[in-house]
């Protein structure tokens, strides 16, 4: 008996129900991770059928062996046999789409190009049926020498069809080349392996026929992802392999893609039925209005809007009853445990930090339902289209701009929705000036510092100074967004060249199991992976706020004196009194010389270092510095006065200022002050290189811009 | 002169002829082949990118790409 279970390979183009059918073959047996160093994701599963056990890997969408991207990339190398994460398949499943078979079948070829065991799965989604397809499966079975199976990959009946097929596999592998090149093609593939290939290279045995054919389309060696020697004679063979075609008058870089295609053509001709070619169909119609010059971007707004508001308001009595839970608990456990240092980590370092991470999940889960919902059904690529004009001109991508704007709300969501994005550098672009968007957290703060400082005044009779100032303040989010994308885009490498060939797939009803398992897994990585990094920075916040622990009679001693003497004069709470001897207070007091410039003393350096858990914290920190004992977090108005009447004991004028106000919202506005976005930034980038650069860039932003503010704002 | 498809500014068909520049290859895969027959169905706002249909299915394409396509 075979112990180890076979393995399997789903490969196909992106939107041929790859991903739906691995649904319906592993039901919920499934694992998705990262492979390490790379930000692909791997998702494999297993099944069992008639007591035989199956290991099934899903790999990246692509639309060709000659990999543009790392995921295509990833997708080869696995299936010949040289990505040191993944076993050689025994089995693969090649999953084309129906109606649109001749693109797909692009990809289905190369792949039989490797000699592996292969089934053809043809997906036959009702699109293809709307549209009169009709695909003889025998027939074609016949002009491409492997086993084709007809499956609706939604019903779950094709999972039993496809299991079967797999269970039953008995079938020789595909010979190369078998898609009749010409003979020059021929020759000059030869020619390659023999010359190049084998003497010089490492190229697993597998990949010969693929490997010659790219070289010789391309003309170029790619270089570090197999070993090769003496250059020099490989660039000479591959222009040898060219001159072969040319000779025989053949275009060299498009005669491998012609006649796989001239093949194709020849093999779907006969077994395809088309009856309804060329009418319009519903796609075409609704196309014409969603991708409109004028009504496209006005959909694409309202969307967002729709979708914007529903998080909000959808998302917010989660959050509220997520807060609640963890402040009973929190409340509970210090009733519970015997008072001191155990129950003070528990409550204000573990729960808190836990509270901090979990607070995010509805936000996360809401968003994603709608990402998912939009990708499914297709329009994610719509919307990309019509923004792509816009969002070029700033260096960004067309898929960039729903992720943006959910960085209002929250931009770990936004980040982690930018896995839309196919191209590594826009990618990246987009995650590096999310987190200027004004997002939630940094509300209560604008707040109370407008409530504070900016006059209630009216301008131009409707609004008010402070309604304008919290309006630029959101502007002023965006603006720095596209510049810093702006910037980015004139430093960054290029990287690898993606073009933006961008398929517009048929609309179709989202796969409600395939949305349902992604919202799910993107709720289940931040919880567990961002959670973990979030907690331990949360409990050392907590440890450097509450230690050295001070000795409280000479706390009380003080206080005592502080009333005889004054008796208008603050009383100082203990928390206030330890916060400000802790690790915290003496950060805040040491980095006072060099935040003085930007208008802030030490308090304001307190919360600046609280506030990396997580903005808002801010407000609370505050609070305890300014002793307010038991206040609301959302109720600022005694924060405010206290704050209005800060006196700088050196000066006698008061600490805060007008300039003091606005430079510290320019420094709210711009500083990388969120753990958490920290975190995820290191969980979609696989390396701490990114948010590292994140943080120092967008601080060193934040303090010298609030630097010229202070500086100018104070000489007025 | 020849003529390119980032040169249509309107809906029409039209007949590939060949294809250049670094991103050949990658368009001739999706089935942009020399002597095929695709549509253009549409120009995104600014103008770019623009959607085209061809061996029954739809394509977004940027200037650059759009560009490298001779057409007639």
């Amino acid at each position: 008996m075979n112990t180890t279970p076979k393995t399997i390979a789903l490969v196909g183009n992106p939107n041929t129900g790859k991903s739906t059918l691995f649904n319906t073959l592993t039901g919920l047996r499934q694992k998705i991770g990262n492979y390490p160093g790379i930000t692909v994701e791997r998702k494999t599963g297993s099944f069992t059928f008639e007591g035989t056990k199956y290991s099934i890997i899903d790999l990246p969408g692509a639309y060709s062996l000659n990999f543009k991207k790392i995921d295509e990339r990833i997708a080869y190398e696995t299936l010949i046999g040289t990505f040191e994460y993944e076993a050689t398949p025994d089995l693969v499943l090649i999953v084309v789409d129906a109606s649109n078979l001749d693109r797909n079948l692009y990809l289905a070829t190369q792949v039989m190009d490797l000699n592996l065991p292969t089934i053809l799965v043809l997906n036959m989604e009702d699109v293809a049926k709307e549209r009169g397809i009709t695909v003889n499966t025998e027939q074609l079975s016949e002009e491409l020498g492997v086993p084709v199976v007809s499956i609706s990959a939604k019903s779950a009946k094709s999972a039993d069809v496809v299991k079967q097929a797999i269970h039953n596999f008995d079938a020789p592998s595909p010979q190369p080349l078998f898609w009749q090149p010409s003979l020059a093609l021929r020759k000059a593939v030869t020619h390659v392996i023999d010359r190049w290939l084998k003497p010089h290279t490492q190229v697993p045995e597998k990949a010969y026929y693929i490997e010659a054919l790219r070289l010789i389309s391309e003309n170029e060696i790619k270089d570090g992802y197999y070993k090769f020697d003496q250059i020099e004679i490989g660039k000479q063979i591959i222009e040898e392999g060219r001159e072969i075609l040319e000779k025989s008058n053949e275009n060299s870089t498009a005669a491998e893609v012609l006649q796989r295609y001239n093949f194709i053509g020849d093999c779907t001709q006969p077994s395809t039925i088309k009856t309804k070619n060329g009418e319009r169909t519903l796609t075409d119609k609704i196309d014409a209005v969603v991708t409109h010059r004028i009504f496209g971007p006005i959909i694409f707004t309202l969307i967002l809007l729709f979708m914007f508001q529903t998080i909000f308001t959808w998302a917010e009595p989660f959050m509220d009853l997520i807060d609640l839970l963890f402040i009973t608990t929190g409340e509970w456990l210090s009733a519970t445990l015997p008072p001191g240092m155990l129950s003070d980590l528990l409550v204000n370092g573990v729960v808190a930090g836990l509270g901090g991470v979990i607070v995010f999940l509805p936000q996360i889960v809401f968003l994603f339902f709608f990402i998912y919902v939009l990708e499914g059904t297709g329009y994610m690529a719509r919307a990309a289209f019509v923004m792509d004009g816009f969002m070029t001109k700033v260096g960004l991508h067309g898929r960039s701009v729903a992720p943006l704007i959910s960085g209002f709300a929250c931009a770990i969501p936004g980040i982690m929705a930018t896995r839309t994005i196919e191209n590594w550098r826009d990618r990246i672009i987009t995650i590096m000036v999310l987190p200027f968007m004004a997002c939630s957290a940094r509300l209560p703060v604008y707040a109370l510092m407008i409530a504070a400082f900016i006059p209630v005044k009216r301008v131009l009779g409707i609004f008010t100074l402070q309604g304008i100032t919290f309006f630029a303040l959101y502007i002023f989010g965006i603006v720095t967004a596209l510049v810093a994308a702006f910037v980015m885009k004139r430093f960054f490498p290029p990287g690898e060249r993606t073009p933006f060939i961008m398929e517009l797939p048929s609309y179709k009803m989202p796969t409600w199991s395939v949305v349902f398992h992604n919202v799910f897994d993107r709720g289940r990585i931040f919880v567990t992976e961002a959670g973990k990094i979030i907690i331990a920075i949360s409990i050392i916040l907590w440890f450097l706020a509450s230690f050295p622990k001070v000795d409280m009679t000479e706390f009380n001693n003080q206080a005592e004196s502080t009333n005889v003497e004054n008796a208008t004069a603050n009383i100082e709470t203990a928390a206030s009194y330890q916060l400000k001897h802790s690790y915290a207070g003496k950060f805040g007091q040491m980095i006072e010389p060099a935040i003085r410039p930007l208008g802030f003393d030490w308090k304001i350096g307190i919360s600046l270092l609280t506030s990396f858990a997580a903005r808002e914290v801010m407000v609370g920190t505050l609070n305890t510095i300014y002793s307010i004992e038991a206040a609301d977090d959302d109720d600022i108005s005694t924060l405010k006065e206290k704050l209005k009447n800060d006196i700088n004991p050196v000066t006698g004028k008061p600490v805060y200022t007008i300039a003091t106000a606005i430079s510290l919202m320019i420094f709210f506005a711009l500083a990388m002050q969120c753990v958490s976005t920290i975190a995820i930034v290191r969980r979609e980038t696989n390396s701490w290189k990114w948010p590292l650069a994140m943080f120092s860039y967008m601080t060193a932003l934040a303090y010298i811009c609030s630097l010229i503010a202070f500086q100018i704002g104070s000489r007025l | 002169m020849s003529l390119k498809l980032s040169d249509i500014k309107k809906p029409t068909r039209v007949k590939v002829t060949s294809i250049n520049g670094e991103d050949a290859v990658r368009i001739l895969e999706m089935g942009i082949t020399p002597g095929i027959e695709l549509e253009v169905l549409r120009l995104a706002p600014l103008g770019f990118p623009i959607e085209i249909k061809v061996r029954g299915y739809m394509l977004s394409l940027r200037e650059s790409e759009a560009n490298s396509i001779e057409i007639e």
